[in-house]
């Protein structure tokens, strides 16, 4: 048996990065996960660090969070920060084909600055252009978010489980959760490596969070999906922005290495108990034929592989971050909904504030399960 | 569009080698609609490669290759006048579980779907990743014999032949007869064959020939007086290209100047296809592979997909025959053309044909153990070249705790270039099980999913025949751009 104070469950980026914000505060966290660390989403997805086109509940965390990655030295330290390959300041632009989508960009930038918030802005062609000379003479303009980047998933999932390990936090891979009970003395936490025993409770469980939380008998939602993603071998280098799609199923970057990963929302086959996803040929068609329209340079780019990684979905496409409505010490940070990576250096600062301090400085009712009903459905007032 | 896309097929056979060829051409004697599959323009794989070409040839080149290569003319005629079809000079980029294929052929990409597959996808050379395997002027013995069936491309600079395996001699054989400039062949198996083949005499029924074969093939090679050692832990040396080829022989290390190293340690079977697929495989601690594993009739752990020939375990061109009539048998059967009891009636003779073949399987496994090509790296070789990750590289990564395949994939990129980790899965399992003090079961191979060959994205892009309906139920609702997944 081995006792500790707090117990994250799941060693995706969140898990990861909520170990390392609790070590950073003087706990002494322990991740169980079921796999190896970034095994799924967390280390499968496209890596992009965007603020654009958020859905606005999510816009104060996602800025936070953008200075995170703008500063990942104080996080990670100099060595593991560039391990992330971040590379910010090259814009998200969201690529405006017709005039709908035109038109949806305007009113959009308008209600964000509405809201106070000013970090999106329409473009014209010649500025879409100057950006992006690659891109066909089919655009009317865009919208972009200047700020915006992108990383490496998988090197950024293990940078922040190697920093969380250096402050002293316990990663246990392969270990997979099969029992969760709470009494007097706390949770425990029963798995096919040991027994483990906390007073606190992270379930960062992606795909699979709704399992943990049937465990104490919560029901949340049970949804989940795989997205996938296909890649070129090694071209010269020739778009520093990340390109994504407004109506259109578009998604596409060039990474450091030179290869250009393509996704847009193209699903996968999830099988949530075999752990793992299938690819559909036939749902990439898509996703190319707009790769094949927008850029013609990719045009005779070959795939070489394509992946697929497991991730809960929430009806509502935000995450679920907040306290358990049925047990005390259970906090859930999951749901991410395909668009987790970028809030990944900002959910786990949020959660060590509200197990220590009982508060988070921003603002998360949005994403309470208190907005699902006890059988796990949305309630439509909230929505 | 020029490809007329071939929409559903009763039967898909992938690989138009011995295997796929038997398949396809009983399967269509049994009145199944068999379609073959094959990446090359003509029929024959590659033991067979351009069989029927090379035999019309009038220069020496067919008596070079020798009989058994001239034998899989009539294997090939069989199935052009069998009513299979065949749709030449297509690459299969997907196979999945529910029989769909995704073919490319002459730039264009489509869907068939297929009630029952069997993959005759065969062997490749087993990788050979020793210090300077990545110079230019290092290949495959089995590649240069591919040129030379091929194209009837001869090596004209000097040529050392390093390894182990009856393969060797044959090359070693065919290029010297063809007037290639063979310096030497190093032998890096654990006895000499002449030794060992006699002790295996006794074991060897039915299969003397063959055996035999190899003997006239040494003989002649000693009559024209070209060096045989026997040699251990080879370097490739060289700076811009193969400049030599050192060994240590009797306690001393040996340097031949060469421009041309051509290494060869056996062939293990193509698991791409049953990989992305997730069939069951087991690591075989004989050949010293990954193999899918499968029933006596060639069937996967996977209901429509069957193997046939070295795809499921190295047993050679002559076993390939009868493993690819089995494989048709039970399609035919599964498909409802023979009833069992016909299968089985009609499976006898092939299985007797197959035990011939076993003893001398067995007799040559045991003989031809790879040893060098599976010798533990030194930290600066290359263990996956596409990426150029050494297998100092892979211990850094291990000793800092990441101790599975994927992750070791993920970390480095080893196994994500151009060959799709075909080269380089076994070498980092090794690297990791030997790291770890496991077994390569235990470490396993790479995750692989579709296309498991490359693919263009216009050919994606234009794909006609792609079910555009195929989405999952989701409870999101589609509208605003803001709240998309």
């Amino acid at each position: 048996m081995i006792k500790t104070d707090v117990i994250v469950i799941g060693g995706g980026i969140h898990g990861c990065c909520t170990a390392l914000h609790l070590a950073r505060r003087g706990l002494r966290p322990i991740v169980l996960e079921k796999n190896t660390v970034g095994r799924h989403a967390s280390g499968v997805n496209a890596g992009g660090v965007r603020q654009l086109m958020r859905h606005t509940a999510e816009i104060p965390l996602s800025m936070a969070a953008m200075t995170a990655w703008e500063n990942l030295d104080d996080l990670l330290g100099p060595e593991l920060a560039q391990n992330c390959e971040f590379i910010g300041g090259v814009g998200q632009i969201g690529l405006a084909e017709s005039a709908d989508e035109m038109a949806w960009c305007h009113t959009r930038v308008a209600e964000m600055r509405a809201l106070g918030y000013d970090f999106e802005e329409v473009i014209d062609v010649a500025e879409l252009k100057r950006l992006v000379p690659s891109v066909a003479d089919i655009c009317r303009g865009a919208i972009i978010s200047r700020r915006d980047g992108h990383a490496n998933p998988f090197r950024t999932t293990q940078s922040f489980r190697l920093r969380a390990e250096e402050l002293g936090a316990r990663i246990f891979e392969r270990t997979r959760v099969t029992g969760l009970e709470q009494s007097d003395a706390g949770w425990t936490v029963t798995t096919n490596n040991g027994v483990f025993q906390a007073e606190t409770i992270v379930n960062c469980g992606g795909a699979w969070a709704w399992q943990l939380a049937e465990m104490v008998g919560e029901h949340l939602p049970k949804s989940h999906f795989a997205s996938t993603l296909m890649v070129t071998t090694r071209m010269p280098r020739f778009i520093d922005p990340v390109v994504i799609g407004i109506d259109r199923t578009l998604s596409f970057k060039q990474t450091e290495a030179g290869t250009v990963v393509i996704g847009g929302g193209i699903l996968g086959d999830p099988q949530l108990d075999a752990e793992t996803a299938d690819t559909v040929a036939d749902r990439m068609v898509e996703s190319a034929e707009t790769v094949y329209e927008f850029f013609p340079i990719l045009r005779k780019a070959t795939i070489v592989r394509s992946w697929a990684g497991l991730e809960a979905l929430m009806p509502d496409v935000i995450p679920v971050i907040g306290p358990s409505r049925v047990a005390p010490g259970l906090w859930h940070a999951f749901g991410f909904s395909g668009h987790g990576f970028q809030l990944g250096p900002i959910v786990g600062s949020v959660l060590a504030d509200l197990i220590l301090d009982g508060k988070s400085p921003i603002p998360i009712t949005a994403f309470s399960p208190e907005r699902f009903t006890p059988e796990g459905t949305l309630r439509s007032a909230s929505h | 569009m020029t490809v007329k896309a071939r929409e559903t097929c009763e039967l898909a056979i992938v690989g138009g080698g011995p295997a796929g060829l038997a398949a396809a051409t009983l399967a269509a004697e049994l009145g199944v609609e068999a379609v073959l599959f094959d990446e090359q323009p003509t029929p024959g794989g590659q033991v067979y490669r351009n069989v029927e070409a090379t035999c019309r040839r009038q220069d020496d080149l067919p008596a070079f290759l020798g009989a058994d290569y001239r034998g899989g003319l009539a294997l090939v005629e069989r199935f052009r006048a069998s009513a299979a079809a065949y749709e030449p000079m297509s690459a299969i980029w997907q196979v999945t579980a529910g029989g769909k294929l995704g073919v490319s052929q002459r730039g264009e990409a489509y869907l068939t779907q297929a009630r029952r597959v069997i993959l005759a996808t065969g062997a490749m050379e087993r990788p050979f990743p020793i210090p300077g395997w990545t110079l230019p002027g290092v290949m495959g013995a089995g590649a240069v014999q591919t040129l030379m069936k091929a194209s009837g491309l001869v090596p004209d600079r000097p040529t050392v032949i390093a390894g182990s395996g009856p393969l060797i001699y044959l090359v070693a054989y065919q290029l010297m007869q063809a007037g290639a400039p063979l310096q030497a062949i190093v032998d890096t198996s654990a006895q000499p064959l002449i030794r060992s083949a006699f002790a295996a005499l006794p074991h060897l029924s039915g299969a003397a020939g063959e055996l035999f074969k190899g003997l006239t093939w040494i003989a002649a090679l000693k009559a024209k007086r070209i060096p045989m050692l026997a040699g251990r832990n080879l370097v490739a040396e060289g700076t811009s290209r193969v400049e030599a080829v050192s060994f240590e022989a009797d306690g001393r290390r040996q340097r031949l100047a060469t421009s041309l190293l051509l290494l060869h340690e056996g062939v293990i079977p193509n698991i791409q296809i049953t990989t992305s697929l997730r069939c069951r495989h087991e690591w075989d601690p004989a050949q010293m592979a990954w193999r899918p594993a499968t029933d006596e009739w060639g069937a996967t752990s996977l209901d429509p997909i069957a193997i046939a020939g070295d795809g499921a375990a190295i047993r050679g061109a002559k076993a390939a025959v009868p493993l690819g009539r089995l494989a048709a048998l039970d399609a035919a059967c599964r498909l409802g053309h023979i009833a069992e009891g016909e299968r089985d009636e009609r499976a006898a003779p092939e299985r007797a044909a197959l035990a011939r073949q076993h003893n001398f399987r067995s007799f040559l496994d045991r003989l031809y153990r790879p040893i060098e090509s599976v010798r533990p790296l030194d930290d600066a070789t290359i263990a996956c070249r596409c990426e150029e990750v050494t297998a100092g590289d892979l211990r850094e990564l291990i000793d800092d705790g990441f101790t599975d395949l994927n992750q070791l994939k993920s970390f480095s990129r080893c196994g994500m270039g151009q060959c799709q980790g075909r080269m380089c899965s076994n070498t980092v399992g090794r690297v990791l099980a030997e790291r770890l003090g496991t077994g390569m079961a235990e470490v396993g191979h790479y995750r692989l999913r579709l296309p498991v060959k490359p693919l263009p994205i216009e050919q994606l892009a234009l794909l006609k025949n792609a079910d555009r309906n195929s989405k999952p139920i989701l409870p999101v609702v589609a509208g605003d751009p803001s709240q998309r997944i």
